[in-house]
């Protein structure tokens, strides 16, 4: 992995948490929208925090799809769910929401999770067969 | 035995949300891993080349069914049961089932590292429901 590679991981957990946190942001303040007016879906998707957070979750999806061209979806996944962590803590400090010790011991679970899955390697290359699924390095992070 | 009613509801409706979403992230990854690596295409085709080399690919279509069909899944559950219940079940649920199809299907070197980090993540989205 380079150090380019973690950035795109990094902007993977940062645009997720925050895209969700501004859509949660921006829907709290325009009130509770009816299904019989579905309109008001469409006033929300101009509001300020809203499109702020449709526009990050575009990041978060073009960044994903980058990650997954190089890298195990068993590596990306656990990789990038330090999200959660970065949406508890907004949830906390910036929403001002109440954050249970055990929401917090889930906090300590995942970036456990997430320490172990990054010490690893990050592709399984399939050229050398199944029978020997060795994970290894690419060819570009080998010259680098 | 006799299982209740609500009980065998919420659990199709959790199953419901989990297939479809292993299914699209299964589906997602395999068009990426089919497509190659983007900043490769991306160096050698533009931005416009990278986004064609990846939306033109089938697999990548699908995939994309399978979340939107996984997302309506899940709004469909949430006008049903409560959102502490069915938001961290699926969530923490998808991360042990994509580890599972991964390496089926995918041919994923799944190791005691992947297998330790998912079952972690899983039991910490959990506990954020409390």
């Amino acid at each position: 992995m380079t150090f380019r590679r973690y950035l795109v991981l990094a902007v993977i957990t940062i645009t997720a948490s925050c895209g969700d946190t501004f859509l949660s942001r921006g829907m709290k303040s325009l009130g509770p929208v009816s299904l019989a007016h579905p309109a008001a879906l469409i006033h929300a998707i101009f509001s300020p925090w809203v499109a702020a957070g449709i526009v990050l979750l575009i990041g978060f999806f073009a960044s994903y799809l980058t990650a997954l061209s190089w890298a195990d979806l068993t590596y990306v996944l656990p990789a990038s769910s330090l999200g959660y962590v970065i949406m508890t803590l907004l949830a906390r400090f910036w929403l001002h929401e109440r954050v249970s010790p055990m929401r917090w011991l889930g906090v300590v679970f995942i970036t456990a999770g997430v320490g172990f899955v990054t010490r690893g390697p990050s592709y399984t290359d399939h050229s050398a067969g199944h029978a020997q699924a060795a994970a290894v390095e690419t060819p570009e992070e080998v010259r680098s | 035995m006799i299982v209740p009613h609500a009980i065998l509801a919420t659990t199709a409706m959790i199953a419901a949300v989990v297939v479809t979403a292993t299914a699209g992230d299964i589906l997602t990854a395999s068009a990426m891993r089919q497509v190659g690596d983007l900043d490769v295409i991306r160096a050698r085709s533009g931005i416009v080349g990278a986004a064609m080399a990846v939306v033109t690919n089938r697999r990548f279509g699908l995939g994309v069914f399978c979340l939107a069909l996984s997302f309506f899944s899940l709004l469909f559950a949430f006008s049903h049961r409560d959102l502490s219940l069915i938001g961290p079940a699926a969530t923490s649920l998808t991360f042990v089932t994509n580890a599972l199809a991964a390496k089926w299907f995918l041919h994923e070197h799944v190791d005691h590292r992947r297998w330790t980090a998912a079952i972690f993540v899983c039991i910490g989205v959990a506990l954020l429901a409390f």
